[in-house]
């Protein structure tokens, strides 16, 4: 892309999101698409990033608020079961965190230098409501 | 087809305003977004009146401004729509912003401009600032000097416009009230005519082609931005001039009436010739007749398309000619004016070496007389009898008080 000349391109300030025709792009999972160089999903922003949110299984009750609430579909989730998050296009927004509804939650912000594998060994436990 | 179509006469007594909407109405426009502003405002309200009266299968949309009128011209454009719509002055400026972004983009949307002053102070009545204010703007610029251009004009702009291999917008501009409001005999074209020159539209990169989704309207930082402009002067200077020719030869083929990237009246044997644009033309070329009656060979060159500027043919046509006279009708505020500098421009490499003066003339709609143009042909025949320009470079022609002149 660096060394395409002025001549080298389509016209006008237009890009294609996938190469070639698609059809039922509706019913095709994101890594099945045939997305285009030009399209964002091939882009990463995460070094935008400053938080990073840290996803723990063991909580989570697939409620799939996480994935309604990412501003920029950043959770992934297959079959109605939360995988993980989507770090090259995370923004590190925390939202995710907020909406959880788990106790402990299934999802914690850590800085973004944060080992994943030793936050999740220390884990916060249940917070017990105090009577 | 689920429209009517209209029996036209074979010349129809048609406003330069009335005779664009016709045209409008032939080419059967998909979308037109407009915001009314005098003197182009019966152009967009005849397009209306032929939506309601089921003579056009297309859509109006009203706005809220001239930005917002090219911004939906710009929507429905790069959705796949053949659109239009007009302008003038005020409204004009006001969408500065999107004429850049329409020829970008790369949409091929057809704006009559009926040129009108800009204020301060406010003034409804033609000159050609905002023509001027639009020549920066990567539009394909066709000057009409009659209702008849302003008719035929159209057919022209929709068929270069929408060439793939342009694809870019265009102006059809007229001058305020003196054209768009003086009715003249016009000769038309059928409906059938008329829509089989320009066309059915063929879509480019139009997003209502799902299965090809495409982003309009991106952004390039210094990475990519020069090479998108790069790219679309280039269109501009080696593609289009061919493609007008092009039109302008079917044009004739069509209708018998031939138009040209330059008009020459009596310019070939010229010893002294005006260069103008608008209703001036014709004027001037009823002085010319006069002044070869007394023994001065006189010429006008008009200029028919503005943007891309007819740089060869301009020095071709005038290179045997003793002395020129620019006329623009746009202040050129602390310059020596568009024409001027572009003429200059255009020959100052040449072997031409033809005596260069520059006029300013009927700002707000200040008549042009023919009593001025003696005057002017006369002091550039004086400068071809002395062999250099009498004159300032740079005169007002019209205007009250003390002679002004500059340079």
């Amino acid at each position: 892309m660096a060394n395409t000349g002025w001549d080298e391109f389509e016209i006008g300030a237009m890009l294609r999101s996938f190469d070639g025709k698609i059809d039922d792009i509706a019913g095709t999972l994101q890594e099945d698409r045939a997305y285009s160089q030009n399209n964002s999903f091939v882009a990463s922003v995460a070094d935008w990033r400053i938080e990073k949110p840290v996803f723990n299984k063991d909580f989570c009750i697939d409620c799939q608020f996480c994935w309604i609430y990412c501003p920029d579909i950043s959770i992934i989730s297959r079959d109605k079961k939360m995988i993980g998050v989507d770090m090259d296009h995370c923004k590190g927004c925390g939202i995710c965190v907020e909406v959880c509804p788990t106790n402990p939650k299934s999802l914690l912000m850590f800085p973004e230098h944060a080992d994943e594998e030793a936050e999740l060994a220390k884990w916060p436990e249940k917070d017990e409501e105090k009577k | 087809m689920a429209f009517d179509k209209m029996e036209l006469r074979d010349i129809e007594v048609w406003d330069g305003n009335f005779a664009a909407a016709q045209a409008l109405r032939q080419c059967q426009i998909d979308v037109v977004a407009a915001y009314p502003i005098t003197p182009s405002t019966p152009i967009v309200e005849g397009y209306a009146k032929f939506l309601a009266d089921n003579y056009v299968e297309g859509e109006f949309v009203m706005v809220e401004s001239e930005h917002a009128a090219m911004s939906g011209c710009i929507g429905a454009a790069a959705a796949g729509g053949r659109v239009a719509t007009a302008t003038s002055s005020q409204g004009f400026a006001l969408m500065c912003e999107t004429l850049y972004q329409a020829s970008g983009m790369r949409l091929p949307i057809v704006l009559n401009v009926v040129n009108r002053a800009l204020a301060a102070p406010l003034n409804v009545n033609g000159d050609h600032s905002d023509m001027y204010l639009g020549r920066d703007s990567g539009w394909i610029q066709f000057d009409a000097y009659c209702p008849q251009d302003a008719y035929d004009l159209n057919f022209i702009a929709f068929k270069v416009a929408e060439d793939h291999e342009v694809r870019l917008p265009a102006m059809v501009h007229q001058d305020g009230f003196m054209t768009s409001h003086t009715a003249q005999g016009v000769h038309t074209l059928t409906d059938d005519q008329g829509y089989g020159f320009v066309g059915d539209f063929k879509p480019m990169n139009d997003m209502l082609d799902f299965e090809h989704p495409v982003t309009h309207g991106v952004q390039t930082e210094e990475d990519w931005h020069f090479e998108h402009k790069a790219r679309q002067h280039n269109d501009l200077m080696t593609k289009v001039i061919p493609k007008i020719e092009q039109a302008f030869a079917d044009f004739e083929k069509l209708s018998g009436r031939k138009y040209n990237l330059v008009e020459k009246y009596d310019v070939d044997d010229a010893d002294v010739v005006v260069v103008c644009m608008g209703t001036s033309v014709e004027t001037a070329r009823e002085v010319a007749g006069e002044m070869r009656a007394k023994g001065i060979k006189a010429g006008v060159l008009g200029i028919r398309v503005i943007r891309p500027f007819p740089f060869m043919q301009i020095a071709e046509a005038l290179k045997g000619v003793k002395a020129i006279a620019t006329l623009d009708r746009s202040s050129p505020n602390g310059a020596a004016g568009m024409l001027f500098n572009e003429i200059a421009g255009c020959l100052f490499n040449t072997d031409t070496k033809a005596l260069l003066s520059g006029y300013v003339y009927g700002l707000g709609g200040r008549d042009l007389t023919k009593a001025h143009l003696v005057d002017l042909y006369n002091e550039l025949q004086a400068n071809v009898d002395a062999g250099k320009v009498t004159t300032p470079l740079q005169q007002f022609i019209g205007v009250r008080g003390p002679k002004l002149s500059f340079l």
